[in-house]
């Protein structure tokens, strides 16, 4: 798919499938492009050019849309004089959707308690928690939720962290967007990473990570690096000594004892994925 | 069945927020307040003020009735109009055309269904406003020895073509806010031109012929004309030139007003991408 709003060109080209059954991290930094593509796979944003379906079929063509898919976009989208059960009485009407289910999904968020209460009067975490209840009315098998953990607190995150596994475990495909990888990274078995309107990358966490580093250091750096290259490794200078790749910490330590250089650190560092996700949205010199 | 579905979930959405029947009692209030004044001018005091040499505008006593009773669209017009303005831009305002959507792609019937809804508002109003213009109309005409009319048939089909009035008006109102999605500048533009603009427009339409014949293609006048009644063609009448349409032509009139707002509506802003 591609979206030009005038001569903004806000998502280019841009190709990825979700599998079934997965859940899908959708990750980009701050205008790159995510609202958009999730608007365009509802319907809701015309695309300039291509197409998108779930299993098949366009949105607009699905059916049932709110049985097929559930959906929960960034902006809340709640009339501020009606109250959450009327909110959603409305949806289930026009979708068909029996009426008992709102009391379910409200139940299921936990704003049940506030239910009758006018939603202008909402804090922010109550109007994300309505917006996945609205997702959740027709029972979809398919989620879209676009950065349902903005805005939230310490408390919020971890809720909606183990709601996300909760929707993985009963089987359903998840596609939830964010700009920060820490905050799905938990959730998603698998990440599709957009900048400026193009795919950068589509795979398992695990093909994100370019594996880990041994951190070494010595007061005779030099001899203890040439020792690490003669043994194969790849060696780089860090801010606290030396960061090495190809070799795992065990041989690091062995390959120091021989060489006769003392160690003063030695530790294995596991924040690939964060700075690969960095590297590739290319914002990593800006951290 | 969708677009029943559609038609419950629109007239839901009406019922669940107090703007309805806030709008509603303002509408009584000031019809029955304006037709009540009214019958005590040209009824009772009118009666002395004649009697007494006075100088009040002569209306023969036939057209009394319908006149006072005709304040309910005449001027309560703008109500449900106003209304369905409201209900259509705050559906771009608090961005609830996105769970619509979603729940309803297909946003012609959508539009469709808030139509309808809009029409059966505006009908609800109409009787309302009715039940306030002749309930204090009526019995103040009474109570000053005229004839109320209640019993003549015409007196009856007034009152239906007052209700089709206030009914094409609301759905006039959906249009125009998908016309012009900004509410604020949505309200401003009806109550400008309701109260203002054609006021004044159809005041000057009176001063020559040509301009009458265009005059009476004007929202407001073709309201009258399919009402049949109106204080404002009465006291054009004994003012200066006035031509007015077919009760018929009048209804046909208003309701191109509702299809082409709606058309354009539909065709500029309801069309576009939601974001
Ligand atoms: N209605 C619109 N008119 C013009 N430009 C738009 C519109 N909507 C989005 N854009 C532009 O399209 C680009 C992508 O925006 P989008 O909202 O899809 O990004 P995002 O990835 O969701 O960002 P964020 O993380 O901030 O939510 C941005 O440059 C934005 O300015
Ligand atoms: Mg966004």
């Amino acid at each position: 798919m591609g979206k030009s709003f005038g001569n903004v060109r806000a998502v280019d080209d841009l190709t990825f499938t979700v599998e079934p059954g997965t859940v899908t991290g959708f990750l980009g930094p701050n205008g790159a492009g995510k609202t958009t593509t999730l608007r365009m796979l509802l319907g809701l944003v015309r695309p300039t050019s291509g197409s998108a379906t779930f299993g098949g079929t366009r949105y607009q063509d699905l059916a049932h849309p709110l049985n097929t898919v559930g959906t929960a976009l960034e902006a809340s989208s709640f009339h501020p004089g009606r109250s959450a059960r009327n909110h959603l009485r409305v949806y289930a009407l026009a979708a068909g959707i029996r009426a008992n289910r709102v009391d379910e999904v409200l139940a299921q968020v936990g704003i049940a308690q506030y239910a009758d209460r006018r939603v202008g009067g909402y804090s922010l975490g109550m109007r994300q928690r309505l917006g996945l209840a609205f997702a959740l009315l027709g029972d979809p098998g398919v989620l879209v939720l676009d950065e349902p953990v903005n805005g939230l607190d310490p408390e919020g995150i971890k809720w909606i962290r183990s709601f996300l596994k909760q929707l993985a475990a009963e089987g359903r495909t998840v596609l939830v967007s964010s700009h920060l990888l820490s905050e799905v990274q938990q959730s998603v078995d698998r990440v599709v990473i957009i900048s400026r309107g193009s795919l950068v990358f589509e795979g398992g966490l695990d093909e994100l990570e370019s594996g880990p580093r041994v951190l070494a250091d010595s007061p005779q750096r030099d001899a203890l690096g040439s020792a690490l290259r003669a043994a194969g490794g790849t060696v780089e200078a860090a801010s606290a000594g030396l960061a090495v790749t190809g070799l795992s910490r065990e041989r690091v330590g062995a390959i120091a004892l021989d060489a006769g250089c003392a160690l003063t650190l030695l530790s294995t560092e596991h924040s690939g994925i964060e700075k690969a996700f960095l590297e590739l949205v290319g914002e990593g010199e800006s951290l | 069945m969708n677009a029943l579905a559609a038609l419950r979930a629109e007239a839901t959405k009406v019922l669940t927020v107090r703007m309805w029947w806030v709008l509603l009692i303002v509408l009584v209030g000031y019809v029955a307040f304006t037709s009540g004044l009214l019958a005590l001018v040209f009824g009772g005091l009118g009666d002395k003020l004649s009697a007494s040499g006075g100088n009040v505008p002569k209306i023969p006593e036939a057209a009394l009735p319908p006149i006072i009773y005709s304040i309910a669209s005449s001027i309560g017009y703008v109500f449900p109009v106003l209304f369905g303005t409201l209900a259509t831009t705050a559906e771009f305002r608090h961005q609830t055309l996105t769970p619509t959507f979603l729940a309803t792609p297909r946003r012609g019937v959508v539009l469709g269904a808030k139509f309808v809804t809009l029409a059966v508002v505006g009908a609800v109003y109409g009787v309302a406003a009715l039940i306030a213009s002749v309930g204090l109309g009526a019995s103040i005409l009474a109570a000053t020895g005229h004839d109320a009319g209640l019993g003549h048939s015409d007196t009856w089909l007034l009152f239906a073509r007052i209700v089709l009035a206030m009914a094409i008006w609301a759905v006039i109102g959906v249009g125009l806010g998908a016309l012009i999605p900004s509410q604020v500048a949505a309200i401003v533009i009806v109550l400008a031109f309701t109260q203002f603009v054609e006021p004044i427009l159809r005041l000057v339409s009176t001063f020559a012929d040509w301009m009458a014949s265009i005059g009476k293609f004007l929202p407001g006048a073709a309201s009258d004309a399919l009402v049949g009644s109106s204080i404002f063609t009465s006291l054009g009448a004994s003012t200066g030139e006035t031509q007015s349409l077919d009760w018929w032509s009048g209804g046909l009139v208003l309701l191109g007003y509702a299809v082409l707002a709606g058309t354009f509506g539909y065709f500029t802003s309801w069309r576009k991408d939601v974001t």
